[in-house]
């Protein structure tokens, strides 16, 4: 950097950059361990990252709601339906 | 080499709480981006949705150093860039995340002559087949029969053979993917930066807002556009075309799954007339054709 | 003191030879292209360590260059006209970045019809883009210049990028006597680069996504105009120090030739201010009291030092070889507005000569000061915009 260019167009990684976009969901998650099988493919392809896998004492896969937008692809490519999509409210 | 779901790097590349709308396969396709290459990655991102998707400035929702760029400049830029790091010595992989837009029409002139020149770089062509970010405008990748906002009635030309014209281009290394596939992008993506020289990589990414399907359905449609052989998954090297393994049974005709199951889904197909899916089904026939022909 | 006859291309190619640039990035266009066949040339004899990319466009040019001097090496490339207008986009985009790099521009007009001489119109085109501009008078300043503007846009006190113009032809393709400066004496003048950022793989940085607050983002455009203010000083200090190892001074951002008496100023930039100083003796030796501001930087324009010169004048003459359609030339705009914001009351006349590369000799330049000044004396004057087409075609 420079003491006197003092007005740079960069920018730094950040989580939630566009807000806390869970509030943008109609429709929520909803994880049910005792189906899960563990195979991390909700993980794969949640387009924001909000899954994470292997990390909670709750169950294997959970969901960070600040974030998830409720598109629905997790529940739609699990192969055993552990993931249901319900209403928001 | 067949990459392992359960090997892939937990780290967040792509950060939660995009600007990207619900279910976009592009903010897929960057979280696979950050799994197969990680930090040596430095993504040149010509405008198009990424530009969006980011977020707002001081904050980034990619979590990789990203040079934002003038519309057409992607490919020259990254020719600079990868220059600059040969020369210091730094072990960078540059990487052009490139739309339909970018890659096919105004930035054609550009990614032909950094093929020409095979300068060290990645080309991915993030293909939602339109210019999405400005609103759903036709792209020359927009399929024959698609509507966009200026094909109202849906466009008349075929889609553009961009991975064809890149192969004639004889640079090391092209290959198509698609966001329903991220083991086979990955694998791709890793093969592509072992590689010296211009590498391009065509990505399939159905785009639920401008497709006009459901959020949900992003992966079920890439998925579909392989089994029904309107996608087809492969690689080529010094011009000998490998079919994929995930499209290797489509290979087969009869085993290809009709192709409205893939059109119905698509609001933007809804106008298609029996004499369009049957224009539809020859090209996809051809593509076959020519593909096989190669390998 | 090795003085070789040196076209003012092949002057700008030893200077950058000199400068240890690493990246060259051009495409071809008359009559620019001796300059990269002569990187070309000197890269491929190992003369000169750098790689050369032989683009597909001059939009792909100045790409590239920029590409590899956001990925920390010092980069070069070189344009005219037609060029400089198809990679227009990437030059504001460069500015914006605050990445610093140098670009020679022979500068050429702009068609149709199809055109090769020279005028300002492709340089003045980029004024309001941000980067340091200025053009040379001969060939030893275009060596000169291109290795000072290394110095001065890699100083983080202005972190933009700079052009250095030379006349299509008059310069770029006349041979004159130019000293090259040994390589310790470049070494020593030019520190190792520096740059506000670098594109490295080392941090997750980003560069040009959209602004939260649109506040900041027209922060970043005042601190382009900022920057530039502030490399005035920068670019005195620059031909000072130059001065010291060399002997050779330009006088920064402006020269002055016969000004300590003169009531009347000739205002002009380029290679046609050489003519210019024949003219100031001739008009000298009939008894004129002219004098010649040559302006060698448009921008930063050097508003103070070219009012401190023309406070007490009586007339200024400002001679265009380019001109804004619909306004005046973009040399007299400025210094017209300028000198108004300095309180300074001194009329000032617009010549537009020399376009399309209508040749004008220094005579031509001697009659046309005369007529104006003759015109002005008698309160006659007509017009204070004039196009001169040569003889004694004056149109008021």
């Amino acid at each position: 950097m420079s003491e006197y260019v003092k007005y740079l167009p960069l920018a730094k990684p950040k989580i939630g950059v566009a807000g806390k976009t869970g509030s943008w969901r109609t429709e929520k998650p909803i994880y049910d361990p005792s189906k899960c099988i563990k195979c991390d493919l909700c993980w794969l392809h949640c387009p924001e990252g909000t899954i994470d896998v292997g990390v909670s004492e709750n169950g294997y896969v959970r969901i960070d709601y600040d974030y998830c937008k409720g598109c629905g692809i997790c529940a739609n490519v699990c192969p055993v339906k552990a993931i249901s999509m319900v209403p928001e409210r | 080499m067949v990459v392992a779901i359960k090997t892939l790097p937990k780290e967040k590349y792509f950060l939660p709480g995009s600007a990207a709308c619900p279910g976009c396969p592009e903010a897929m396709g960057l979280r696979y981006v950050g799994m197969a290459l990680g930090k040596k990655a430095i993504i040149v991102v010509p405008a198009g949705c990424t530009s969006v998707i980011q977020g707002l400035a001081p904050g980034c929702a990619v979590n990789l150093p990203v040079l934002n760029v003038p519309f057409a400049s992607a490919d020259a830029v990254a020719s600079g860039l990868a220059a600059a790091k040969e020369i210091i010595g730094e072990d960078a992989v540059i990487v052009v995340w490139a739309g339909d837009g970018a890659t096919a029409d105004i930035g054609f002139g550009p990614l032909s002559g950094a093929a020409e020149r095979n300068d060290n770089i990645v080309h991915i062509c993030v293909d939602n087949e339109a210019y999405m970010n400005t609103g759903i405008q036709r792209s020359s990748l927009t399929p024959y029969g698609a509507w966009t906002t200026t094909t109202w009635t849906g466009k008349k030309e075929a889609k553009k053979e961009l991975p064809l014209i890149m192969i004639a281009h004889k640079v090391p290394y092209v290959a198509t993917a698609s966001i329903g596939y991220p083991t086979d992008f990955i694998q791709k993506l890793r093969k592509a930066a072992s590689i010296k020289g211009f590498k391009y990589i065509h990505l399939h990414a159905p785009c639920p807002t401008g497709w006009r399907f459901d959020p949900s359905k992003t992966v079920e449609m890439a998925r579909l556009a392989v089994e029904t052989g309107m996608w087809i998954l492969f690689e080529a090297e010094k011009g000998k075309v490998r079919i994929s393994p995930f499209s290797k049974p489509y290979v087969d005709k009869s085993k290809r799954k009709p192709i409205e199951q893939y059109l119905r889904l698509q609001g933007r197909f809804r106008g298609i007339t029996k004499e369009d899916i049957k224009i539809l089904e020859r090209m996809v026939d051809e593509a076959w054709e020519i593909l096989l022909k190669l390998t | 003191m090795v003085v070789k006859p040196l076209t003012g291309n092949y002057a700008v190619a030893w200077a950058v030879k000199l400068a240890k640039v690493k990246v060259i990035a051009a495409y071809p266009i008359t009559p620019q292209t001796t300059i990269v066949e002569k990187l070309s040339e000197f890269a491929e004899r190992g003369l000169l360590d750098a790689k050369v990319i032989r683009v597909d466009s001059e939009f792909s040019a100045l790409a590239a260059t920029w590409g590899a001097a956001a990925g920390g090496v010092r980069a070069f490339t070189a344009t005219s006209s037609h060029g400089l207008l198809y990679m227009h986009e990437v030059v504001w985009w460069v500015a914006g970045s605050r990445i610093p790099l140098v670009m020679a521009i022979v500068t050429r007009t702009i068609g149709p019809p199809w055109n090769i001489w020279t005028d300002h119109s492709d340089i003045m085109d980029q004024r309001d883009t941000g980067w340091i501009i200025m053009m040379a008078e001969h060939n030893q300043e275009v060596l000169d210049s291109v290795i000072q503007l290394y110095r001065i846009t890699e100083d983080p006190r202005v972190y933009l990028p700079g052009i250095v113009g030379l006349d299509a032809f008059i310069l770029s393709h006349t041979t004159e006597p130019v000293d090259i400066p040994p390589q310790e004496l470049v070494d020593s003048y030019l520190p190792p680069r520096r740059q506000p950022y670098v594109m490295t793989i080392k941090e997750p940085l980003i560069m040009g996504n959209i602004p939260a607050d649109l506040k900041w983002n027209m922060k970043m455009r005042w601190d382009i105009h900022a920057s530039l203010i502030r490399a005035k000083e920068v670019i005195e200090e620059a031909d000072r120090e130059w001065y010291k190892l060399t002997g050779r001074s330009y006088g920064g951002l402006i020269e002055c030739y016969k000004c300590d008496d003169a009531k009347t100023y000739i205002i002009g930039m380029g290679a046609w201010v050489g003519d210019m100083r024949d003219a100031v003796d001739r008009l000298r030796d009939e008894g004129y009291d002219v004098g010649l501001i040559k302006v060698r930087f448009i921008r930063p324009f050097p508003d103070d030092k070219i009012a401190s010169v023309v406070k007490n004048a009586k007339l200024c003459i400002v001679f265009d070889r380019s001109i804004s359609a619909g306004s005046a030339g973009p040399l007299f705009l400025d210094v017209a507005s300028h000198i108004h914001r300095y309180g300074i009351n001194v009329p000032v006349v617009n010549v537009l000569a020399g376009l399309t590369g209508l040749d004008v000799t220094s005579n031509e330049i001697a009659y046309v000061v005369k007529k104006i000044y003759d015109s002005f004396e008698k309160g006659e004057l007509r017009n204070n915009i004039v196009w001169y087409f040569g003889g004694d075609e004056l149109w008021w």
